[in-house]
């Protein structure tokens, strides 16, 4: 009954992992881009993801947030993520230089169905710091552009110093293998060459879907999702194929903590992604 | 199964044996609180003058209580403090801290807190261990005691007034002596470090008395709940006006999921300290009826109101462990029924979401707002 032997064979979940910031850099005014790397590498290479994870920084210090993954898995190594300064966290993390130590862990979710969404055609429709988990999945899609059908992306933003990643979507506008139209709710420059209008009046630009072959990925602001789904119904798309990713408060992001519980669910264990019927089932996802 | 019998007067001869191996926690009364007479109230005044107990570890076996209907605090204390250490951290990065784990003896725990624990293991084993919970767990052993009820238990409601996996030994209490059943290999040692107190020869009148004392048991139920009903009628009321007078009411205080024995929510904090000192990753218990319980950063708050608060928490209780694993995450204790303040508890919330009539705080207190 003595014996001071260890019962589990498995690692500490909870437990950070090193790793250091290699280069960060404002994308607007509030938004910044990290990319991050485990200190080892074979840990780093290791980290096997999914577009539509997260993972859990610590600041030491400071505490620990979950963060969407912003990189694709598709191109291993450096871990990418784009965060906006709203707490005690993301405000320590602002003021990190690079190759500051930070700890990481994870990956943690469900992610978006890839698998699923094998040689479908992909629309994401995003808004503001959408971007951020749907980069992932956008970057996925493209790096392996001969294992999905059509792909197309509508982005809102509420002004252009507001545009998260502008020369990557900008980039993405010359690309003929796919669809990219962007909006601001506002233009404030008087340069802005694209749609303004907020996100939903790109609906009209885009060219004819085929509904049981699409599958669209939704996020961005709370306000946004009702709007957008409302649109999508209107495209026929199935309810299980208009997919979302949620945020919701979380300390451990794996189904022990319990902030992040929602009817029956975690949303770190059975999420972030849901699909639209989900969220008409469990009446308190959006 | 074996079964053994144990006079009274050897029960804490042996359970002074075996503290010489491990820790020894079992409950014992507890002092303080608000004197009976104080209290205007007729419930919270005949609540006042009830005992109540607390689990704490055993020096002074005089102390042990072995008529402790509840404990204030469940024995998942035991199992994650309400306060401890998980990592040290420095500059070079987390170490693990698991030195609240010991080898523990936790005796006098009832049916319905063995379930508890029952139930709060799935929940740390889903998806991903966590060893906080599961090395205390492994090394505590548990040795249960039968009980009788007091007016707010309801655990045959919830099926858990008796128990068959889930303990090392259970001594069921027949007025001079136990009937002791060994349910685990663990407990098997315990009885071999002083096999001399116990008798393994049961005869005809041993059994009667068993069934007797279960009769007399089984007829002392005087809160019933029909749990098979729940999730159905939480998800008809969803709507239900009686969820605005239970929030309305409702204190935010936390009460209720501090002694629920399956609140399992915890908040993770990092400390820092003066000196040449390693930071501390603390984690403490949570409560889902805290205002700020399910607020991001930036403010958005996904239940900012008391009530949708404590719709979660019943949805919780009353329906979504059942879908999930067949069963209420309720295991009839009655904790919430004699600590709520304002009478906020699975008792009353079952009676609003049946329509019958509700004889609690909250009810009054909705039918003088609305005068």
């Amino acid at each position: 009954m003595n014996e001071q032997h260890r019962c589990l064979a498995e690692a500490n979940p909870f437990t950070p992992h090193p790793a250091r910031i290699v280069r960060s850099y404002h994308l607007t005014k509030d938004v910044k881009f990290f990319q991050v790397r485990f200190v080892d590498m074979e840990e780093a290479l290791r980290f096997n993801y999914k577009p539509g994870q997260f993972a859990m920084i610590s600041i030491l210090g400071t505490g620990e947030a979950p963060f969407c993954i912003s990189s694709t898995p598709s191109r291993p190594g450096l871990l990418e993520f784009c965060i906006r300064k709203v707490g005690t966290v993301t405000n320590a993390l602002f003021e990190m230089k690079e190759n500051s130590f930070i700890g990481l862990r994870g990956p943690y979710g469900n992610g978006f169905p890839v698998e699923e969404m094998r040689g479908k055609d992909i629309l994401i429709i995003e808004g503001g710091m959408g971007v951020a988990p749907l980069r992932s999945v956008l970057l996925y899609s493209l790096d392996n552009r001969d294992q999905f059908g059509r792909v197309a992306v509508l982005y809102g933003s509420k002004r252009p110093s507001e545009m998260i990643f502008s020369e990557e979507y900008f980039a993405l506008k010359d690309r003929s293998d796919l669809e990219c139209h962007l909006a601001v709710d506002a233009d404030d420059t008087g340069k802005w060459t694209e749609n303004i209008g907020v996100v939903t009046t790109l609906f009209r630009h885009l060219r004819k879907v085929d509904p049981e072959n699409t599958y669209a990925l939704v996020c961005g602001p709370p306000v946004m999702y009702k709007f957008v789904i409302k649109e999508l119904i209107k495209l026929n798309i199935p309810k299980d194929q208009i997919l979302m990713t949620l945020e919701r408060r979380m300390k451990c992001g794996v189904g022990k903590c319990g902030h992040c519980a929602i009817d029956y669910i975690y949303t770190c264990l059975d999420g972030p992604v849901f699909n639209y019927w989900d969220v008409l089932h469990m009446r308190e996802l959006i | 199964m074996r079964i053994l019998k144990l006079q009274k007067k050897d029960l804490f001869p042996f359970l002074k044996v075996i503290s010489r191996e491990a820790e020894l926690w079992a409950p014992v009364v507890k002092r303080g609180g608000p004197p009976a007479e104080t209290l205007r109230d007729p419930h919270w005044a005949s609540l006042a003058k009830r005992e109540k107990f607390s689990f704490e570890r055993i020096q002074d076996f005089s102390r042990i209580s072995m008529d402790a209907v509840r404990t204030i605090i469940p024995p998942k204390k035991i199992m994650v403090p309400s306060l401890f250490n998980m990592f040290d951290f420095t500059e070079q990065g987390y170490k693990e801290d698991l030195s609240h784990v010991t080898d523990r003896i936790l005796f006098g725990i009832h049916p319905c807190d063995i379930h508890g624990l029952l139930i709060l293991d799935k929940l740390f084993t889903q998806a991903y261990l966590d060893p906080y919970y599961l090395e205390p767990r492994k090394k505590t052993l548990i040795l249960g005691l039968s009980c009788l009820p007091d007016p707010y238990c309801f655990c045959k409601s919830t099926h858990t007034d008796i128990i068959e996996e889930g303990y090392d030994l259970f001594f069921t209490d027949l007025e001079s002596y136990f009937l002791v059943w060994i349910g685990s290999s663990r407990g098997d040692d315990l009885i071999r470090l002083a096999p001399d107190f116990f008798d393994d020869k049961l005869t005809e009148k041993d059994i009667q008395t068993y069934i007797k004392w279960q009769e007399n048991r089984d007829s002392a139920f005087k809160t019933t709940i029909n749990f098979t009903r729940m999730p159905d009628l939480m998800e008809l009321n969803y709507k239900a006006p009686f969820w605005e007078e239970v929030g309305a009411a409702c204190l935010a205080c936390g009460s209720c999921t501090m002694v629920c024995p399956d609140c399992n929510c915890y908040n993770v904090v990092d400390k820092l300290f003066l000196g040449n000192k390693p930071g501390k990753r603390l984690r403490h218990w949570d409560s889902c009826t805290l205002p700020e319980y399910s607020q991001v950063a930036g403010g958005e708050n996904f239940r900012e109101h008391k009530s949708q608060r404590l719709k979660l928490w019943y949805t919780h209780k009353l329906q979504a462990y059942v879908s999930k694993y067949g069963k209420p995450s309720c295991v009839g204790c009655g904790r919430c029924l004699v600590t709520c303040p304002v009478q906020i508890n699975v008792k009353s919330v079952a009676d609003a979401l049946e329509g019958h009539p509700v004889d609690a705080f909250w009810k009054k207190f909705a039918q003088e707002v609305s005068k």
